[in-house]
């Protein structure tokens, strides 16, 4: 019995050992050019409950952050799976070159750090971090994003009111105020329909005809997008 | 050193201090600086964009420009057309060197830099991509504080946009070899007049009608590589 005891003690004191719960700093900076980003979302989660994996579908509360920057259903289901989060710390969009901040208790077990925002002006473009361990050592880390393309909409370039529920095709708005109109549309032969890294826009240089209602000198981008900085403490 | 201790003698030998019983002999002590010297190779890892000379600052602790703020002028001519002078003048420099000559595609170079040895010591480097309107590749600040000597550090960099002048790829515009156009111009007309990642070139094959670029002047991260080592 005394035996059996003391190896459940040791047993908790392992398994708190490796659950720590951790104080964050966090800093999100947008590197483009031209994209503004939507809501932020961050959440520090255990080894299942990624906001998403690449290289597989989406969700449908991805898709509808990445098609209209909706963070409501996402929100909810960390809620639900007991994530910690910071959800919208530029409290709406973050411009280009512009940095927001937010400060993130996590609760044992929740390891790990995952990261969304919609790219606009883009079809269903999003920032992205996966599942990044959260390191036990205090200090401050790094951490460049790339573009991601939710893979559920096709890359038509079009800027439609409107268009930002799931489903409905086109970019929702150009918060720069520097896209245009009475594009054709861009014909992309993507068919990849999961998660994967984003080709790029293509833009043309009409801003009134034209395939694309996005400049190619203003709304192409090269990885990587953001970066985050993680302050443990 | 040599004036504090000036500065001792100078007060043991006052008459008005009471504490003080016979002169004490101080030696002076010359110290010579500890000279730090840092050999930097810059190689080129674009398809197709001439590299201006690297300009190389050490600093304390004020990089010479930083991300999302307005670019000086020193940037702005370095990015605009390559010339250095300029923004190796930084006022908070403790050296500041530009490689010899600009590098082409596949090519390397090797700068040194030799600096008082100094408790923070950050290095700082910056290129203009030639063919281009504003691009420059940039380290903004490497801390080499604990570099030992024969130490050395790598690292790749990407693209920066100063900002300073619109992406319109013309040949009046574009100082390097593909189109030999206006360099700097005081001019700031771009869409924001501030430093971010550059979004790359569009060129006249991939849909700017107006660009002098072509498809070989495309670039994308990283665009160079700095390796430091420690040499002294």
């Amino acid at each position: 019995m005394k035996a059996s005891t003391l190896t459940i003690a040791i047993l908790l004191a392992a398994a708190s050992q490796s659950t720590m719960a951790a104080e964050l700093d966090l800093k999100v900076t947008n590197l483009t050019k031209g994209i503004h980003f939507t809501p932020l979302l961050i959440t520090a989660h255990n080894s299942e409950d990624t906001l998403f994996e690449v290289a597989t579908q989406v969700s449908t509360a991805l898709q509808t952050m990445a098609e209209g920057g909706n963070i409501a259903e996402l929100v909810a289901q960390a809620t639900a799976a007991g994530s910690d989060m910071a959800a919208n710390p530029a409290e709406g969009l973050l411009a280009p070159a512009a940095s927001t901040t937010a400060t993130l208790s996590t609760t044992d077990g929740n390891e790990y750090l995952s990261l969304t925002a919609m790219m606009l002006p883009t079809n269903d473009g999003f920032i992205g971090l996966n599942s990044w361990k959260i390191p036990t050592e205090a200090g401050t880390y790094i951490i460049n994003l790339n573009a991601y393309d939710a893979g559920t909409e096709q890359n038509n370039e079009l800027v439609v009111e409107g268009s930002g529920a799931p489903g409905t095709p086109g970019i929702p708005a150009a918060p720069g105020g520097d896209a245009g109109t009475g594009g054709t549309g861009v014909l992309s032969g993507d068919t990849n329909t999961n998660i994967h890294i984003h080709p790029g826009s293509l833009g043309d240089d009409d801003l009134e005809a034209g395939n694309s209602d996005l400049s190619n000198t203003v709304h192409r981008w090269l990885n990587p997008v953001a970066q985050l900085t993680v302050t443990v403490k | 050193m040599l004036a504090l201790a000036t500065t001792l003698a100078a007060c043991s030998d006052n008459d008005n201090d009471p504490v003080v019983e016979e002169p004490v002999v101080v030696e002076p002590i010359v110290v010579e600086p500890v000279i730090s010297e840092f050999t930097i190779t810059f190689s080129n890892l674009t398809a197709g964009q001439p590299l201006s000379p690297l300009s190389v600052i050490a600093f304390e602790d004020e990089a010479p420009w930083t991300f999302g703020t307005t670019a000086s002028v020193g940037l702005e001519m370095l990015a605009e057309s390559g010339a250095n002078e300029e923004y190796l003048s930084y006022e908070s420099a403790l050296a500041a060197v530009s490689a010899e000559g600009a590098i082409g595609p596949g090519e390397t170079t090797t700068v040194i830099i030799t600096v008082e040895e100094q408790e923070t010591l950050n290095l700082s480097f910056a290129a203009m991509l030639g063919n281009t309107n504003d691009a420059f590749t940039d380290l903004s600040s490497l801390d080499v504080s604990t570099l030992e000597v024969g130490g050395s550090l790598s690292r790749t960099t990407t693209a920066y946009d100063a900002g300073t002048e619109a992406n319109t790829e013309t040949a009046e515009t574009v100082p390097g070899p593909a189109a030999s156009g206006e360099g700097f111009n005081e001019i700031r007309d771009d869409t924001a007049d501030i430093i971010t990642m550059h979004p790359g070139i569009v060129s006249n094959q991939d849909g700017l009608s107006t660009s002098a670029l072509g498809v070989e002047h495309k670039f994308d991260n990283p665009v160079s590589k700095i390796v430091i080592t420690r040499t002294q």
